[in-house]
């Protein structure tokens, strides 16, 4: 049995069951796809957001500053690639600088520092290809750009190497309580059992709250729409550039990602079944306001495009408690935006405090929060990278030319914690296949080196997990 | 592999080929090739259709047929060539640092760089094409290496979207390995592809070809399940009810070829916006002396033998720079004018004698035209034509006579004849 069981593979689940490692507890992820972070944070903006957003008080505000302060240190121990390349809040009209003075007291009061109104003459030296209608904006210099998947791909796997078990394709199905724990059961008929269970089960946490006889939870989907730009328009701009919020919404941002791609989007359209397809109106949305935004976009460096769905509740807020009518069953529901800045926060405020309230934490002196440099070849010196190609030769060797990715790290993908399956976990964790031939070049030679090293055939070898197989036959 | 070389030329496709055994003829012994994949011969390895090097060897060969010959006059002259080795980075000062398993990352220093990386297909993200993104989607490069290289077959039943030749051989090579080709779909009311191609590869099999459609919906969460084709204005958007229902497994994308200029890029050399490529002078060369680039990394081009001809041009120039040094140049630009997408070389030096030849793309379909280059008002070169296409590079030659009398810009133009 489990001392604690968490639902849902993201960026939240993720960060936690890290968390849990910290102490001696036996702990089990469980994920209904076929990798981890196949969720929400898989594809969102990857802002790690100031916190002047979020109404006073709430509980986002409150995790949203107190995670972006915590994120160098997580980050930093596992090696993610973060960086506070700053926020700024662009207006366009007079009204809209009041509103900026709202946002900056509102930041205030939440406890966000260095806020600052900036000139139209400020705004353009700072981002070269502003459009010449924008007025001014507000600066918040501790908004930062983080890779979403990278973070909870690395927060598994460092709970992974340090005790936590993962159990994929692991549908949560059913949830009995009896006298000491809770069993759990996927649809492929396998259970589990568990003391405590942590709900981030994210868009499904109603239904995994209502399996468990919780019927308090509403959960509904919002997508949001993006395109993606080549690394060659990567200096296009170097902040993250928002809207002024208004009535009408909150349009959509410009930035940087932390890999150096130009990001523009995300819609907001209100969904019934979340699906995460793009569509033709989206699209051109996005076009349109990031025409607004900035001066000539590089649209033909467009690489692709793609769409998340946030998880939002009745509520308005996150929801981060225990249950009220299932003792041991915690909620981490209704996370999103800034779920992916407030994650390390709220990680540690679960397991402190929830987790805390009823099991006795004991600390692992074992515990280590790093993960090994291999992980990160193209960022080392070239002596670095020569001592690990004299030790393994497969580092020599580029597969993805795009992204300058080796053989070395493909394979290392494959084989470190949480593996990589298919050709988009490798992708995630590599980036191989993300650059502006989106795998053109390297995707048969991946294919292949995963069938080797997981003994299938080419034929198995899928793009997203059972049902994805990338060839269909042989030629005559 | 040694630490200094006089020409170092990135890319073992035909271009490089063709411009080191030019280099080699011209006086330089001293020369390198890097090329990333374990053979030579570039994209033509997955090439094994007929119909190539019929301008220059008069007579139809396949892919890797036409790279032998290049590879054999390599080989004779015993050029070094260092493959599964990749460059990671190009500096204006003509250091190329590389990748190897067996030497690491190491840094070469050249007298002379010649580029010819090639290029790369645009992929279906470029196109913001609406819908899920599951399995079953390619573009016709990756299909065409699944099928030629690796024997396999990526789907059964497909649809592809350009009708470029990439994509017309694509639908014949699919159909005779067993899969169903539903539907050839071009965004411009004309095929790009040669018209040998759309008789051999659609006709001949009965494979429609939509032109003025393109694909305005992939369906399918795991699997491609099936597409929506669309009709479209003249403005290329999608006009409603128009819209086309197909069950297939498969999308194939053969939406154009990006030239590939990252090290380009990285040493600070000048881009062109209009061919993605370096901006050459006659002899190829870059705005930075003695680097000089020439086949598909330079232009998009349609037939490898024009990728040979570009080859030995800058590959005599990388010689003669490594022999002579840089020269005082003389400069004319050479620009587009009406109806022509771009011109290239970009730049003539008039030092530097004899004649040049442009080459260059109309941006539409025109019947009945005439192309002209102008200098000065005057017309200095004119050529009618029955009919222009993007598809097909266009020339026009300036002899040397006509380049010793002129000194104001060069314009290309093309009008419709009256
Ligand atoms: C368009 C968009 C933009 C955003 N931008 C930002 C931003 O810039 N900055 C920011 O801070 N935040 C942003 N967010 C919010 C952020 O992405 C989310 O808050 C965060 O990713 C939520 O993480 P999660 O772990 O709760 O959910 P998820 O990542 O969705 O994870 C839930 C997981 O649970 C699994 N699961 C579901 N049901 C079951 C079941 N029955 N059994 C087993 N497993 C199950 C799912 O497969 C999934 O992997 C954005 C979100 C979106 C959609
Ligand atoms: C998918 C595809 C299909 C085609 N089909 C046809 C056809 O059917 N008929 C036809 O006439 N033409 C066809 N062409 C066009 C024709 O083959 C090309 O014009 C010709 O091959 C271009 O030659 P190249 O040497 O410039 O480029 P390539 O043949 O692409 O060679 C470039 C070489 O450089 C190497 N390289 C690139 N970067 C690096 C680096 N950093 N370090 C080391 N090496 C590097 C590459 O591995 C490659 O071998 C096709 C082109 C493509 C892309």
């Amino acid at each position: 049995m489990f001392d604690v069981i968490v639902i849902g593979g993201g960026v939240v689940g993720g960060l936690i069951l890290r968390e849990l490692t910290k102490y001696h507890l036996n702990v089990c992820l469980l994920e209904k796809a076929s990798d981890v972070s196949m969720g929400a944070s898989k594809a969102n903006s990857g802002i790690v957001h100031a916190g002047f957003d979020a109404t006073p008080n709430s509980n986002k505000a409150k995790f949203n500053v107190l995670g972006n302060e915590m994120m160098e240190k997580v980050t930093g121990e596992l090696g993610v690639k973060f960086r506070r390349n700053g926020s700024l809040v662009v207006a366009f009209s007079a009204e809209e600088i009041e509103t900026l003075k709202e946002l900056k007291a509102r930041g205030e009061q939440n406890g966000v520092s260095g806020l600052e109104i900036i000139s139209q003459e400020r705004l353009r030296e700072m981002e070269k290809n502003i459009s010449d209608e924008a007025l001014g904006a507000l600066y918040a210099p501790t908004g930062g750009i983080v890779c979403p998947y990278e973070l909870t791909i690395a927060a598994i796997g460092n709970a992974m190497d340090n005790g936590a078990k993962l159990e994929t394709e692991f549908e949560v199905v059913k949830i009995v309580k009896n006298e000491e724990c809770f069993v759990l059961s996927s649809s492929k008929g396998k259970t589990i059992e568990g003391k405590i269970v942590i709900n981030a089960a994210g868009l499904q946490s109603g239904k995994i709250a209502a399996l468990a006889g919780d019927s308090g939870i509403e959960i509904k989907g919002r997508k949001g729409e993006y395109i993606l730009l080549d690394r060659e328009s990567g200096d296009f701009v170097s902040h993250t550039l928002f809207f002024t919020p208004t009535k009408l919404g909150k349009g959509i941002l410009v930035t940087q990602t932390e890999d150096g791609n130009i990001l523009l989007g995300p819609t907001a359209e209100e969904l019934e079944n979340a699906g995460t397809d793009t569509s033709a109106q989206g699209l051109a949305f996005v076009i349109e306001k990031a025409r607004k935004m900035c001066k000539n976009p590089p649209l033909f460096n467009t690489i692709t495009s793609f769409a998340g769905v946030r998880a939002y509740s009745s509520k308005g807020d996150f929801i981060i408690e225990e249950s009220k009518t299932v003792k041991g069953l915690i909620h981490c529901a209704g996370i999103e935006s800034p779920g992916l800045t407030a994650a390390p926060a709220i990680a540690k405020f679960v397991v402190e405090t929830l987790v805390g309230g009823s099991l006795r934490l004991i600390k692992n002196e074992n515990f280590n929060g790093a993960r090994t440099p291999d992980y990160f070849f193209k960022n080392l010196s070239t002596e670095e990278k020569n001592a690990i190609i004299a030790r393994d030769p497969s580092y020599g060797k580029i597969v993805c030319r795009c992204e300058q990715i080796t053989e070395g790290e493909i394979l290392r993908a494959i084989r470190a914690n949480p593996p990589a399956r298919d050709i988009d976990g490798v992708k995630r964790r590599t980036r191989s296949g993300m650059g502006r031939c989106q795998g053109g070049f390297c995707q048969p030679y991946i294919a292949e080196l995963i069938a080797k090293e997981r003994g299938v055939s080419l034929e198995q070898v899928t793009k997203c997990g059972d049902g994805s197989e990338l060839i269909m036959g042989v030629t005559k | 592999m040694k630490k200094n070389y006089d020409i170092v030329i990135i890319g073992g496709g035909p271009a490089g080929l063709a411009a080191a055994v030019a280099a080699y003829d011209n006086g330089v012994k001293d020369i390198l090739i890097l090329e990333r994949e374990e053979r030579l011969g570039g994209i033509l390895n997955q090439c094994i259709h007929n119909g190539f090097g019929l301008t220059r060897f008069k007579e139809s060969l396949s892919g890797p047929e036409y790279a032998a010959r290049f590879i054999d006059e390599v080989q004779k002259r015993q050029i070094e060539v260092c493959t599964q080795t990749t460059v990671l980075a190009l500096s204006k000062e003509k250091q190329v640092t590389v990748i190897n398993s067996a030497q690491g990352v190491f840094t070469v220093q050249a007298k002379s760089v010649v580029l010819a990386m090639g290029c790369r297909e645009r992929s279906r993200g470029a196109l913001n094409v609406a819908g899920s993104r599951p399995a079953g989607i390619y573009s016709a490069g990756t299909a065409q290496k699944y099928v030629n290289i690796k024997g396999y077959l990526p789907g059964k039943r497909v649809v592809i979207l350009g009708s470029g030749d990439i994509g017309l051989i694509m639908a014949r090579r699919m159909t005779l390995e067993g899969a169903k080709v539903l539907a050839v779909c071009e965004i411009m009311p004309y095929s790009s592809g040669l018209k040998r191609n759309i008789a051999q590869c659609l006709d001949d099999f009965g494979i429609p070809l939509y032109l003025s459609h393109t694909i305005t919906k992939i369906e399918g969460e795991k699997r491609v399940t099936g597409v929506v084709v669309s009709k479209v204005d003249e403005n290329k958007r999608p006009i409603a009810g128009t819209e086309m229902h197909f069950d297939c497994d498969t999308v194939l994308f053969s939406v154009g070829l990006i030239p590939e200029n990252e090290l380009t890029k990285m040493a600070g050399i000048e881009l062109s916006p209009k061919t993605r490529g370096a901006v050459v002078y006659q002899n190829r060369e870059t705005d930075t002396d003695g680097v000089f680039a020439c086949g598909n990394v330079l232009q998009v081009h349609d037939l490898v033998d024009f990728v040979s001809e570009e080859a030995e041009i800058a590959g005599k120039a990388a010689a003669q720079y490594v022999l002579n040094g840089a020269k005082v140049r003389e400069e004319i630009s050479v620009n587009t004018g009406n109806n022509i997408s771009y011109v290239l070389p970009q730049k003539i030096d008039r030092n530097a004698g004899g004649q040049v030849k442009l080459f260059f793309r109309v941006t539409n379909t025109f019947k009945n035209c005439t192309i002209t280059a102008t200098s000065g008002g005057e017309v200095i070169a004119k050529r009618k034509k029955r009919i222009a296409v993007p598809g097909e590079m266009e020339t026009l030659l300036l002899t040397e006579k006509t380049l010793a009398g002129i000194n104001d810009e060069i314009v290309v133009s093309l009008e419709v004849d009256e």
